[in-house]
């Protein structure tokens, strides 16, 4: 199948008074049609930065972004309109991403008077549908955002951000705002939209136990670059990276049978180190239990462990000595 | 589309409104203030008890009377009644703040938004420095050198106080658009592909209106005293005009003796100016949203 998305090569720096930010260093991956990739990582590892390098927010200091095979690394004013139509995103915190002075009718119509979709009495009819979609009330279309739940205004951000049909959406970390029962509720919605309109999810997370459930392929992100990249069953079951298998034992399980398939114990150390001023060689080195002398001086290679399955780790160098 | 609710929705609204702008007594005396001052002005001719006595009118008979049952505050040194040329006054304060505000808020607001939506550019650093220049001169210093070297007039004074009023404005809106720009639902707008004239008057403006209003509530006060204060070194209206500033400084010749003369007029300023500045914190009020 063809990719939709491919990041190839994706480095985003920003220039600060105190230094360059090396938010995103040269990163690359891709992600099929109907496919959720769950690039998850701490704060400051640089997930959100290529979430909106991909959405246009940011333009690429360099590398490639293609959608279905079309080179779109520039901002999003200057890309076509049909490009805008099939990529959409979904904030973090629905409290911000609405206009607190528009109404939710208003809101969900913008996008459709913006690419022209229909009549007005034929987007009046489309908002309702989204918002029945939704499983909101019809009459909310009068409604301020702040006059909503926050659960509820996501399930408004999602609305909006499928009003147009899109075929990739980038959801940044869509729930971590909201109260827990709501979460299962947003995520069943989405893992239901994904099936019905075969929807591609590029999903920013940093809460890696959510992504068992809802992706088809994880990435880890740490300072900027992946540490492991894997299909979601291989990721969780057999982790290569130190810092995957760090993150994957700091999941708390609540059961004996969860803590027996866990990783052993590893205690996790350190802070995450500054992006302005990243170690040299393996990012990761720093805070990593089984470094040794190259992971200082080099960076290290992607490897292909398994089917899929992508380490960027010196102590998985060649195949044999696995 | 969804812009025009039901009667009853409105209602709801209006009600909603008046609940949150009257929580504040301070506020209710100020509209009170205005519209008291606003009804006096607009039926002028009808309540004034000497109508005739707004222009040229002398009755030298009557001259430098104190406040009494027939004339309630007194009558200045031709004879007119005073309390009918403050409801002219009235008239002409409210237009000068009117008509500078609404020749100075379109054009302040606009190029605000620009510069501040285009933070960062040539743009930006094109109109902010420009609003500097403007901002250097006080708008009563302007107006009276205008008005010294062309004629003094109202018309020129209102011009002179417009040229130089519009960049607080511009300043107002660019602090607040340049910081607008950056939420989340400017992006949303963004990326799904509206225009910058949406971005600009649709998602940013309305987020700005309540700080405009308070702000023109304000400056109707200002525009009122400074155009009185202009009036009074005799460079605004001129006699016969009644005009508030010009009648101050009139009996302000005759004080303390025939103290009238220039206190009502001046009273009658103080509760304008006052009332249009109780009415800026209640605007304040009226478009803050509640959480539920």
């Amino acid at each position: 199948m063809e990719p939709i998305l491919e990041i190839k090569q994706l480095k985003k720096y920003f220039v600060t008074s105190r230094g360059t930010v090396r938010a995103v260093d040269v990163i690359s991956f891709d992600l099929l049609p109907g496919e959720t990739l769950g690039l998850v990582g701490e704060s400051g590892s640089g997930k959100s930065t290529t979430a909106y390098t991909v959405i246009g927010i940011y333009a690429p200091t360099s590398g490639k972004i293609l959608f279905r095979g079309r080179d779109i690394s520039v901002p999003v004013a200057k890309r076509p309109k049909s490009l805008k139509r099939a990529i959409q995103i979904v904030f973090q915190d629905p409290g911000t991403s609405l206009n607190p002075r528009r109404t939710i009718g208003q809101i969900l119509e913008l996008p459709l008077k913006v690419h022209r979709i229909g009549t007005r009495e034929e987007r009046r009819r489309r908002v309702a549908e989204l918002l029945r979609m939704v499983e909101l009330p019809e009459d909310y279309i009068y409604k301020a955002p702040h006059m909503l739940g926050g659960g509820e205004r996501q399930m408004v951000a999602i609305a909006r951000a499928l009003a147009t049909e899109p075929e990739l959406v980038i959801l940044d970390e869509p729930t971590s705002a909201l109260d827990v029962s709501i979460q299962a509720k947003i995520i069943n919605m989405l893992i239901q939209f994904q099936k019905e309109m075969n929807l591609a999810y590029l999903f920013i997370t940093h809460d890696l136990s959510l992504m068992r459930n809802v992706a088809h392929r994880v990435a880890i992100m740490y300072l900027g670059k992946i540490c492991e990249l894997a299909p979601a069953v291989e990721f969780f079951e057999r982790p290569y990276h130190p810092y995957t298998k760090m993150l994957l034992s700091s999941i708390p399980v609540v059961s004996e049978e969860e803590e027996k398939v866990k990783p052993e114990k590893i205690v996790s150390k350190g802070e995450i180190p500054s992006p302005v001023n990243p170690p040299p060689g393996c990012r990761f080195h720093t805070r990593c239990m089984e470094r040794n002398g190259i992971c200082s001086e080099a960076v290290p290679e992607v490897v292909e462990v398994g089917e899929g399955h992508l380490v960027w780790c010196h102590l998985y160098g060649k195949k044999e000595e696995r | 589309m969804f812009k025009s609710p039901q009667w009853q929705r409105r209602k709801e609204g209006f009600r909603r409104g008046w609940y949150k702008f009257s929580r504040n007594p301070v506020s209710v005396v100020g509209l009170f203030f205005v519209l008291l001052v606003s009804f006096l002005a607009a039926f002028a001719p009808y309540v004034a008890p000497y109508p005739e006595h707004a222009g040229r009118f002398v009755n030298f008979r009557e001259a430098s009377q104190p406040p009494s049952l027939r004339h309630l505050c007194g009558t200045d040194v031709f004879g007119r009644d005073i309390l009918s040329r403050i409801f002219f006054g009235f008239r002409y304060s409210l237009m000068m703040g009117v008509v500078v505000l609404s020749l100075v808020v379109p054009p302040g607001v606009i190029l605000g938004l620009i510069a501040g939506y285009y933070r960062g550019t040539w743009i930006e650093t094109l109109i902010m420095r420009v609003t500097d220049i403007f901002l250097a001169v006080p708008p009563l210093i302007l107006a009276l050198a205008v008005c010294s070297v062309l004629t003094p007039s109202v018309f020129n004074a209102m011009m002179a106080i417009s040229l130089m009023w519009w960049p607080w404005y511009t300043r107002l809106v660019y602090g607040l658009a340049s910081s607008l720009k950056h939420e989340f639902f400017v992006q949303a707008a963004e990326v799904t592909g509206a225009s910058k004239f949406h971005i600009l008057f649709r998602e940013i403006l309305p987020n700005c209106v309540s700080s405009i209003f308070t702000k023109m509530s304000l400056d109707m006060g200002w525009v009122i005293l400074i155009g009185s204060a202009l009036s009074f070194v005799g460079l605004g209206a001129q006699p016969p005009t009644p005009d508030l500033g010009t009648m101050v400084a009139d009996g302000a010749k005759y004080l303390p003796d025939q103290w009238w003369i220039a206190v009502f007029p001046a009273l009658a300023i103080m509760i304008t100016v006052l009332g249009f500045n109780l009415l800026g914190d209640g605007f304040r009020d009226l478009f803050a949203l509640e959480e539920i």
